[in-house]
This record gives C-alpha cells, structure tokens and sequence, in this order.
C-alpha cells in the first residue's frame, strides 16, 4: 500500500513526534515510520519510567508521558502511523517526489523526508557471535513468535530480565529441558516468578556464565559454547537457542540511502538541517553538526527549523506567513482560531 | 589527568583525561566507544573491563548498573560501564580495556 503525504519522518521518538507537529503548523500532513510497534523511541523502548527534567516548561515529566503528550499535540495535523516496521530504501522519481519503503511492504511518497532516527531502527540486541545469522530462521530466536516451535526441543534461554524468566517457564511445558544462562545469580524479574523457576524441575540454571560460541551447520544447532565469566568453557548440547537481550539500535540500513554518514551521524547544516542529499533532513540525536548538543530540547528545535526548510520543497515559492502559535491555533481547538487546517 | 586504554588488538592507548568527565566521554570522545545513551544507564555501549589493580578502589557498582551490565557481551570478572566512572586524584592513570570477542 502506498501512502501520500507532504513529509515523511523517519523515526517516532520525541523528535520525530514533534516534527508532526512542525510541520502541521506549516500546513504539511506527515507520516511516521518506526521499526518500533509504539512511538516514543529510546523513551519508550529504553527508559519509560524514568523522569525528565530538562524540557522546558515540565519542571520533572516521566518519558512515558512525554511521549503521550507529543502523540497528543502532534493529533491534530492527522499523522500517518507505520509501526513495527523498519523503513528499509529510499529512492526518489524524476519529478523530485521521494518514496520511502518499509520491512512491511508498505510506502510512502513525499516531497521532503526527515530521519528523525536517534541511533538507529530498534531490533533485537544480538549477542556477537560467530555465524549467528546463519542460525536465525532455523534455532536463533530473539522472541517467541510460536511456542509449538520449541515443542521437544532441548532450549537454551539466555538474558536475565523478565522476559527470560516468563519464557522459561512458559516453554518447560513444551521444550524437551529448558536451560537459562545468565551472568550473576540476581535475575531482573518479579520474585514469584524466579522463584517459581528455581524449583521447576524441567529448568537448569547456569549463572556466572555467557554465550561462548555456537555448534553446529547448516542452520541446524548442535551445541553452544557457555563460558563461567572469567573462567572455562563447555558445550551445553542444544536445539534451539532464544537470546532475550533488549533492544539495540543500528543505522546500517541508511547507508544505502546515498547521504552523508560519518560514524553513527548524519552531517547537516546548522541552518536548514539538510543532509548532504537535497530534501533529505536528519534532526535530533542522528544528525550532527559544528556545536551540536544531544538533548531533546536541541530535538525539538531542529524539527521546527528542518520543517521550515522541508516548506520550501513541498511548496516551491510559497512564502511562510510568520505567525505564532497563540494566533495561528491548532485544527479542532475550541480556544484557539483555527486558520490553517492540515 | 589521564586514562591508559587497551584496544582490542591488544595495543594501548594514553588519553588526556578532563577531571569530572567519565571514563566513557573519554573514550567517545577519541572515538573509541559509542556512548549512545550519554551516561544515563539505559544502553550497555560503554562497556569496559578495568584493570584488576584498579577494580578494588572503584567501589560498589550499583543495581542500575549492574542490570545494564546484564544485556552486554564479552564480559570479564571486572566488567564495568566506563560512564560511571570519573576522573579524579583517585582515578587519574585508570586501566581499562575495551572487551574483546571471546
């Protein structure tokens, strides 16, 4: 399915979110891409709970509700969401319109775009080792998307947060022996729950040890190498291993997109927030220039300026009537005039 | 001040070290590290193992830490995250290293 919008932002963190609303000022619709299934990026993904104290005007507000007050205020300029799915290619036609594809299938064509990507498309935090990919559609999982799949198999569960506990329990019913590797002996979980691991009698659990290395061919596991941390390693024979180690972020996907990559950032105009590629924009923590600060408060003020820049590509020669937001108002409110709709 | 950096290649590096920067600023800075999450305990991309010698005089490492210690790889008996250690008289000359593959 193809989407038509004015700009595209690519990333639904805080300041992909307040780019819906900068550019709804300017009277240009957006859509938002993020491989993420809710918005609110890092805030979401990394530190929901945690209190912020450096936006202005919120003496102390949790990330969480941050990011339901942005989703909120950018509301009524109407943005098209595309969650849960990575956008993938960027390619633009002969008249200058831009399409950006995702890992879903869909697209969505605009004028400008705007990656908005922090430090990149959130995917499962893979642990470095060799060959893994080889292993991933066959015995590597990062999350269970089918239980019957580990039905008689011999599981390995590594990670020590709550997930790995609740997988553990839930797959003993199913998998042949469930064994979980962690590092120390404290597991981030609810305590009923560790404790209902500990005593169940189809579960082992290896502490003090990592992942070594992968045994095996084809696809198919064999064994996996498990190390005492700082000390010796054996081969715990397995089928199946389920490596439940959070999120980790990764821009490689960019590097196909034919602008300017220098490390983890995107060189841009302090002036415009263009990237090396014209109509290409990058704000917030991805894009990178001379004094540049990595906070929200910068964020929000490189979406305003990068939607600014973007009106001059959507609406060639169209002057922008410069208005407060006390006057210009927002589509639906009661207390505001309404003088400009998306 | 200073920190003594070991690479994975197994060559050392001497850095001109702030006091009050973090160990992990010290080392993003030089390019060395990600630091992605800038100190706030959320990402485990500063992920360092210091020298032996110089664990025992770091101290406790706290639980926020330790739970972002648990999504890291490479781990040692002295794995730390670089953004919770500080320059100061007490840690100027630090050794860290940065995690090899094991």
């Amino acid at each position: 399915m193809s989407t038509d919008v004015d700009v595209v932002i690519v990333g639904a963190g805080p300041v992909g979110l307040f780019a819906v609303f900068a550019c709804g000022q300017l009277g240009m619709r957006a859509a938002v891409i993020d491989a993420l299934a809710d918005p609110g990026g890092q805030l979401t993904a990394l530190y929901p709970e945690k209190p912020i104290y450096d936006i202005p005007g919120r003496p102390q507000v949790r990330a969480d509700r941050l990011v339901s007050d942005l989703v909120e205020q950018a509301a009524p300029y109407r943005p098209a969401y595309l969650l849960g799915q990575e956008a993938r290619s960027l390619s633009e036609d002969p008249c200058g319109v831009f399409s950006v594809e995702t890992s879903k299938g869909e697209s969505v064509r605009a004028r400008a775009v705007v990656i908005a990507a922090g430090a990149g498309a959130f995917g499962p935090n893979r642990p470095p080792l060799k060959d893994i990919r080889d292993y991933e559609t066959t015995s590597v999982f990062y999350h269970v998307a089918q239980r019957d799949r580990f039905s008689g198999k011999r599981l390995v569960i590594a990670g020590g947060g709550d997930s790995a506990v609740d997988w553990a329990l839930s797959l003993a019913e199913v998998a042949q022996e469930v064994t979980v590797i962690h590092r120390r002996d404290k597991f981030r979980a609810h305590p009923a729950n560790v404790a209902a691991m500990s005593a169940h009698p189809n579960i082992n659990i290896l502490t003090k040890h990592q992942l070594v290395d992968l045994k095996g061919s084809n696809g198919t596991l064999e064994g996996i190498g498990v190390g005492r941390i700082g000390g010796e390693t054996t081969v715990l024979e397995a089928d199946v291993l389920l490596a439940l180690f959070g999120l980790a972020s990764d821009i490689s996907v960019l590097r196909d997109w034919d602008i300017a990559i220098e490390g983890k950032v995107l060189p841009v105009s302090a002036e415009t927030c263009q990237t090396s590629r014209d109509g290409v924009f990058a704000i917030g923590d991805i894009a990178h220039y001379p004094g540049k600060l990595k906070l929200i408060l910068t964020g929000f003020a490189e979406a305003s300026l990068a939607a600014h820049s973007a009106h001059q590509r959507v609406f060639p020669g169209k002057a922008i009537h410069s208005e407060y937001s006390t006057t210009r108002g927002v589509p639906g409110s009661s207390e505001n005039p309404v003088l400009q709709s998306a | 001040m200073e920190i003594i950096v070991t690479l994975a290649d197994g060559s050392s590096r001497t850095l001109v070290a702030g006091e009050g920067l973090s160990v992990m600023e010290v080392l993003r800075d030089a390019g060395l590290i990600e630091g992605e999450c800038n100190g706030s305990l959320a990402c485990a991309s500063c992920h360092v193992w210091v020298d032996e010698a110089w664990n025992e005089s770091l101290g406790e490492t706290s639980e926020d830490e330790e739970d972002m210690l648990d999504v890291a790889f490479n781990l040692a008996p002295t794995s730390r995250l670089s953004c919770q250690i500080f320059i100061g008289p007490a840690t100027n000359g630090i050794r860290v290293a940065l995690p090899k593959a094991i």
